[in-house]
C-alpha cells in the first residue's frame, strides 16, 4: 500500500437507516448509497439543506455513529467497525470543526487547555511541550500575541475568535484530514472570509484533506475543488464545483444557488459601485 | 483572499494575565475554586446574609467550650428553673443548662446537616452521572432505584431504619438521613448530565481524546457545579431537620447534646406546661436559623456556574 | 404624517453587575405608511434591541432612556399597562425569530388564534367559535397554509410552517406596522426563501408597514423598499433600496456588500472586514467605524458624524458626505 493511500478517506455505498421508536416499525433512511473519496490534500464539500444527510454522514466518517450498510475506510482503517480504542486513534488523524463556535467550547476551560487536550492525549507531550505548542498553533490561526489568548475564557472572545480557536484544537493532533461542519454559517457574514481563508491555507501548509459540510455554496465554491449535493440523502449531482455551479443539472442544486444571498443580482461577481473599501481581496 | 485577523482588544501594558504553569495548579486548584465560591457567593445579598448566619453557627460550635459558660451535661444546677444570670435559659429537668446544650448542640445538627447532606450528594451525583451519560440498560435500572426511591415516603422510612439499627450515634443518623434523600438531587442531576452530554464541546471533548472520566469530571461536572451545590444545601437543609425530629422521637442517642434532644427532654418534661417556654423556643429558633442559612447561601449558587466571575 | 416617528431613541442595558452598555445610540427612524424598510447589521449592532424598543418590547435589565416614539401622533415611549396593551392591539405585531417555538405545544393552532382574537376582541368582533374559525382559516389562507392546520398541535408542523402560523397570529389584529426579527434566520435555508416571498406579498397586499430586521444584505435588498444600515447602536446609513448594490456608500456598508458574492461568477472574490466592533460599555468619541475604515481622516476621530446627505439617502460618513457634496458642486457650476 502506498504512503498515499494511508490518507485517502473512501466512501463506498454507504447507508444509514434509522428505526423510529414508537407505533409501528418506521424507517427513515438518512443516507442512501453515497460513495466518494477525499485524496489527501482534496477538499471536497458535501452541500444540502438540513435533511440531506450530510450531518450524519459526517457523523459516520467520524465514527459517531455506524452505516447502516457500505464501508467508510481512512487509509487502512475501516471506520464503520471501530469500537472506543480505535476511535480515538481514528480521531488523531480525522479531526472536526464545529458548527457552532458558542457551544463547541467548555464555557469553564481556558483556551489554552482546550487546545492543549489533543497534544497531551494523542502526542504525547508533557505539559509544557503542549503549551509550546498551543502558542504555535494559536499564531498559526491567527489569534496572536498567543499568550494572551491562551489564557481566555471563551466568553471573552468573539465568535470569529472562537471558531478559531475550535480549529486550533483540531489541528492539535496532527491530523491528516479535517471534517468542517458549516463552520462559518453562525458567524457575522464579516468574519467568515477570515475563517474561511484560514481553512484554505491550512489546507495548503499543511496537506491537509477537508471534508466541508455546509448549505452555502458561495463557501464551498471558496475553499473546495469537488462538491457533491445531497438531496435526502442521495447524491444528485458531483463534480469539479466550479463546473456544478455555472452548469448545475439537478433541480435541487438550482434550488440551492438561489437561496444563496446574493444582493448583486446581476451575477457579476462584484458589487457595481468601482470603489471597493475593505483591506484587499483575493480570488479563487 | 488574505488573511484578515481580528485585531485583539487594547490592554493596557503590564497586565496580560500569564499564562499558568500545571504543576502549581494542580494543588492550588482546588483552593482557588473554593476561594472562588465564597467570593462569588459573598457578592450575592441573600447568600451573604445566609453565609453570615452559618458563620455565627459555626463559630460557635468549634468555640463551644469557651463560649457556654458551663459544661452541657453537668447536672448541677437547680432544675426546672426559668431565665438568671447563671443560667440564661434555664435549666431542664435534670438541671443541666439550656443555654450551654444550645451552643454545643450547634456541632451535632451542623456535622450530621453537612454530613449527611454530603453523602446524599455525592450518592446523587455519581447515580445521577452515570445514569445521565449512558443509556440503556444501566440508566433504566438506575431510573427505577432512583424512582423507587423518591415514591418511598421518607420520614416513616428513616424512623423504622434509625429504630432498628443498632448503635445509635451521630453517625447512624447520618446514614439514615443520606439514605433517604439522595433521590431527588440524582433525578435533578440526571437530566442536566443529559442536556450537556449532547453539547458539542462535550463532542469536543471526545474528539480531543480524551476518556470517559475525565470527560464527565473534567467537561460536564464543573458545568453543574451549581446544581449540584443546590442540591447539596437543599439535602443539608432537609438533614438538619430530619436529625432534629429523629432525636425528638427518642430514635437518637439520648446522651448526645443536640438541639433535637433539647426538643426531646422538653416534650417528656412538659417543659411548656412548667412554663419554660425558652427550652422550646431556642432549639426551635436555632434549627430554623440554620435551615434558613443554608436556603438563602442557596440564592447565589446560580453564579457559580457562570464563567463570568473567573475574571480577575 | 408619517406612520412611526421616532426620535433620539436611547435604548441602555443595565445588569445589576457589571457594566451599563448603551446599545442603541440616539437614533431618529420615520417610517411611513405602507412603508417596507429593512434594518441590516451584524451581531451586536442594537437592531434586535432597536426594534424591540420601537414595539415596547424591551425587558429588563435593558430600557429605553429618553427619546420619543410617536406612532400615528401618539408617543408611545412613555405608555405603560392597559393603554400601551391597547396602542399595541391597535397598532403594531412582532414577529420573531423564534416564533415558531413561541407556540404553545399543548394546544392546538386553532386555540393560538382564539386566544389571540379573544384577548384583543374590539367591539362588534364575532368570538363565536365559527366567527373564530373562519377569521383563522382567511390568516392560514393568507400564509399559505391550509386551513385543516387549524387542528394540528405544533410539534406537527415543520420550521417553515410554525413561521408562517406566527406571521399569521402577527396579522390577525390587521396591525399597522408589524416588525419581523429575523423571521428566517433560524429555518432551513430552502424554506427561508419561501417565507420571505410570503412576507413580501402579504406586505403588498395588505399594506402595513414592515420592518425586516436581518443580518443579512441579500435578503434585505431584495425584499424592501428602503434599507437602513447600523453599527455600534446608531444607524449609519439610510438609502432605498434600489441604490445600495451601486454608488457610494457608508464604508462600512460598503465592506458589508464586499462579503458577498455570487458563486457562479468566474472570478469570485469574498472581503471580510478587519477588526472588531467597539465595546459598548465605552461612550464613543468620534465615528465608531473610524478604527476599521481606510477612508479615517482627523476629523473622523474627533466628531462622530450625524447622518448627513448622501443623495438620495443618508450616510454617517464625513468623508462621503463631503465627496457627494463636492461633486453636487461641481455638477451645479456645468
Amino acid at each position: 500500500m502506498s504512503a498515499s493511500d494511508v490518507q485517502t478517506l473512501t466512501v463506498s455505498g454507504v447507508s444509514k437507516v434509522f428505526q423510529v421508536r414508537g407505533r409501528g416499525h418506521r424507517t427513515v433512511t438518512a443516507v442512501d448509497d453515497v460513495s466518494f473519496a477525499v485524496a489527501p490534500g482534496a477538499a471536497v464539500s458535501l452541500v444540502g439543506a438540513s435533511g440531506s444527510g450530510k450531518s450524519t454522514l459526517a457523523k459516520m466518517i467520524t465514527g459517531s455513529e455506524r452505516p447502516t450498510s457500505g464501508e467508510i475506510t481512512f487509509g487502512d482503517t475501516s471506520v464503520g467497525r471501530l469500537r472506543a480504542g480505535g476511535l480515538r486513534q481514528l480521531h488523531r488523524r480525522v479531526q472536526m470543526v464545529f458548527q457552532d463556535p458558542y457551544g463547541a467550547l467548555n464555557p469553564l476551560h481556558t483556551v489554552e487547555y482546550t487546545v492543549m487536550r489533543p497534544c497531551q492525549n494523542f502526542l504525547g507531550m508533557s505539559h509544557a511541550q503542549a503549551s509550546d505548542r498551543v502558542a504555535e498553533l494559536l499564531e498559526t490561526v491567527g489569534l496572536v500575541p498567543a499568550a494572551q489568548y491562551a489564557a481566555k475564557l471563551p466568553h471573552q472572545l468573539s465568535g470569529g475568535q472562537r471558531q478559531r480557536v475550535i480549529i486550533a484544537r483540531a489541528l492539535g493532533s496532527d491530523p491528516d484530514l479535517i471534517v468542517a461542519d458549516e463552520p462559518v454559517s453562525m458567524l457575522d457574514v464579516s468574519l467568515r472570509a477570515g475563517v474561511l481563508k484560514l481553512l484554505a491555507e491550512l489546507r495548503r501548509t499543511r496537506g491537509l484533506s477537508l471534508l466541508y459540510i455546509t448549505h452555502d455554496l458561495l463557501s464551498a465554491r471558496l475553499i473546495t475543488d469537488e462538491i457533491l449535493v445531497l438531496n435526502q440523502g442521495r447524491v444528485v449531482e458531483r463534480g469539479q464545483t466550479k463546473q456544478v455551479l455555472q452548469h448545475p443539472t439537478d433541480k435541487y442544486t438550482i434550488q440551492l444557488l438561489n437561496a444563496v444571498a446574493n444582493p448583486f443580482a446581476d451575477g457579476s461577481g462584484r458589487p457595481a459601485n468601482g470603489s471597493k473599501a475593505t483591506n484587499g481581496r483575493g480570488t479563487t | 483572499m488574505t488573511i484578515i485577523t481580528s485585531v485583539p482588544p487594547p490592554q493596557a501594558p503590564g497586565t496580560a494575565p500569564p499564562v499558568r504553569i500545571g504543576a502549581a495548579s494542580a494543588v492550588l486548584g482546588p483552593l482557588r475554586f473554593i476561594g472562588r465560591a465564597l467570593r462569588t457567593l459573598w457578592s450575592n445579598g441573600k447568600a451573604r446574609t445566609g453565609l453570615i448566619i452559618l458563620g455565627l453557627i459555626v463559630l460557635a460550635a468549634i468555640f463551644a467550650p469557651l463560649i457556654a459558660p458551663h459544661s452541657p451535661t453537668a447536672t448541677n444546677f437547680a432544675p426546672y428553673k426559668g431565665p438568671s444570670a447563671t443560667n440564661l435559659l434555664g435549666t431542664t429537668g435534670n438541671g443541666q443548662d439550656v443555654f450551654s446544650q444550645l451552643i454545643f448542640g450547634a456541632r451535632v445538627s451542623l456535622i450530621v446537616g453537612l454530613c449527611a447532606g454530603a453523602l446524599a450528594t455525592l450518592v446523587a451525583v455519581t447515580i445521577g452521572l452515570i445514569s445521565g451519560y449512558r443509556t440503556g440498560p444501566i440508566d433504566e435500572v438506575l431510573s427505577f432505584v432512583t424512582n423507587l426511591a423518591l415514591v418511598i415516603p421518607a420520614l416513616p422510612l428513616m424512623i423504622i431504619l434509625a429504630a432498628y439499627l443498632q448503635g445509635r450515634s451521630v453517625w447512624t443518623i447520618v446514614l439514615v438521613v443520606a439514605f433517604t434523600s439522595w433521590a431527588t438531587g440524582a433525578r435533578v442531576i440526571r437530566s442536566q448530565t443529559k442536556t450537556l452530554r449532547t453539547r458539542d464541546f462535550v463532542t469536543s471533548a471526545v474528539f480531543s481524546g480524551e476518556r470517559l472520566p475525565r470527560i464527565v469530571f473534567r467537561d460536564i461536572l464543573p458545568n453543574m457545579t451549581s446544581l449540584v451545590a443546590a442540591s447539596f444545601l437543599a439535602a443539608a437543609t432537609a438533614a438538619v431537620l430530619a436529625e432534629a425530629s429523629l432525636e425528638f422521637l427518642g430514635l437518637g442517642n439520648p446522651s448526645t447534646v443536640s438541639w433535637g434532644t433539647i426538643l426531646f427532654a422538653a416534650q417528656q418534661q412538659n417543659a411548656l406546661l412548667t412554663g419554660q417556654w425558652l427550652m422550646v423556643f431556642a432549639p426551635g429558633l436555632a434549627i430554623v436559623l440554620l435551615m434558613v442559612s443554608f436556603t438563602l447561601i442557596n440564592f447565589g449558587v446560580d453564579a457559580l456556574s457562570n464563567p463570568r466571575l473567573r475574571e480577575k | 404624517m408619517a406612520l412611526l416617528e421616532a426620535r433620539g431613541v436611547n435604548v441602555v442595558y443595565e445588569p445589576t453587575r457589571g457594566q451599563r452598555i448603551w446599545s442603541v445610540r440616539d437614533v431618529d427612524l420615520t417610517l411611513e405608511q405602507g412603508e417596507f424598510v429593512g434594518l441590516v447589521g451584524e451581531s451586536g449592532c442594537g437592531k434586535s434591541t432597536l426594534g424591540f424598543a420601537l414595539t415596547r418590547m424591551l425587558r429588563p435589565p435593558a430600557h429605553l432612556s429618553g427619546g420619543v416614539i410617536r406612532f400615528d401622533g401618539t408617543d408611545v415611549a412613555s405608555l405603560t399597562g392597559e393603554r400601551l396593551r391597547r396602542a399595541r392591539r391597535d397598532g403594531f405585531a412582532l414577529v420573531l425569530q423564534s416564533g415558531m417555538n413561541a407556540l404553545n405545544p399543548v394546544r392546538t393552532i386553532g386555540h393560538h388564534f382564539g386566544d389571540v382574537l379573544k384577548a384583543n376582541a374590539r367591539p362588534g368582533d364575532d368570538l363565536s367559535r365559527d366567527g373564530i374559525g373562519r377569521r383563522a382559516a382567511e390568516l392560514l389562507e393568507a400564509v399559505r397554509l391550509e386551513s385543516a392546520m387549524l387542528t394540528r398541535y405544533p410539534h406537527e408542523l415543520s420550521g417553515g410552517m410554525r413561521q408562517r402560523v406566527s406571521i399569521a397570529l402577527a396579522l390577525s389584529l390587521q396591525p399597522r406596522l408589524i416588525v419581523f426579527d429575523e423571521p428566517t434566520t433560524a429555518l432551513d435555508v430552502i424554506v427561508q426563501q419561501a417565507v420571505m416571498d410570503t412576507i413580501k406579498d402579504l406586505q403588498r397586499e395588505r399594506g402595513f408597514s414592515a420592518i425586516l430586521i436581518s443580518h443579512d444584505l441579500g435578503v434585505v435588498l431584495e425584499a424592501t423598499d428602503r434599507v437602513m444600515v447600523m453599527y455600534a447602536g446608531r444607524i449609519v446609513e439610510d438609502q432605498p433600496a434600489r441604490v445600495m448594490t451601486h454608488g457610494l456608500h457608508h464604508p462600512y456598508t460598503e465592506a458589508l456588500l464586499g462579503c458577498y458574492a455570487d458563486p457562479r461568477a468566474d472570478v469570485v472574490e469574498l472581503g471580510g472586514i478587519p477588526g472588531s466592533p467597539p465595546d459598548l460599555s465605552v461612550p464613543n468619541t468620534g465615528c465608531s467605524f473610524a478604527p476599521r475604515c481606510p477612508l479615517t481622516e482627523d476629523i473622523c476621530r474627533s466628531q462622530d458624524p450625524p447622518l448627513l446627505s448622501l443623495a438620495p439617502g443618508w450616510a454617517a460618513c464625513h468623508v462621503r458626505a463631503r465627496v457627494a457634496h463636492v461633486e453636487e458642486e461641481v455638477r451645479s457650476v456645468r
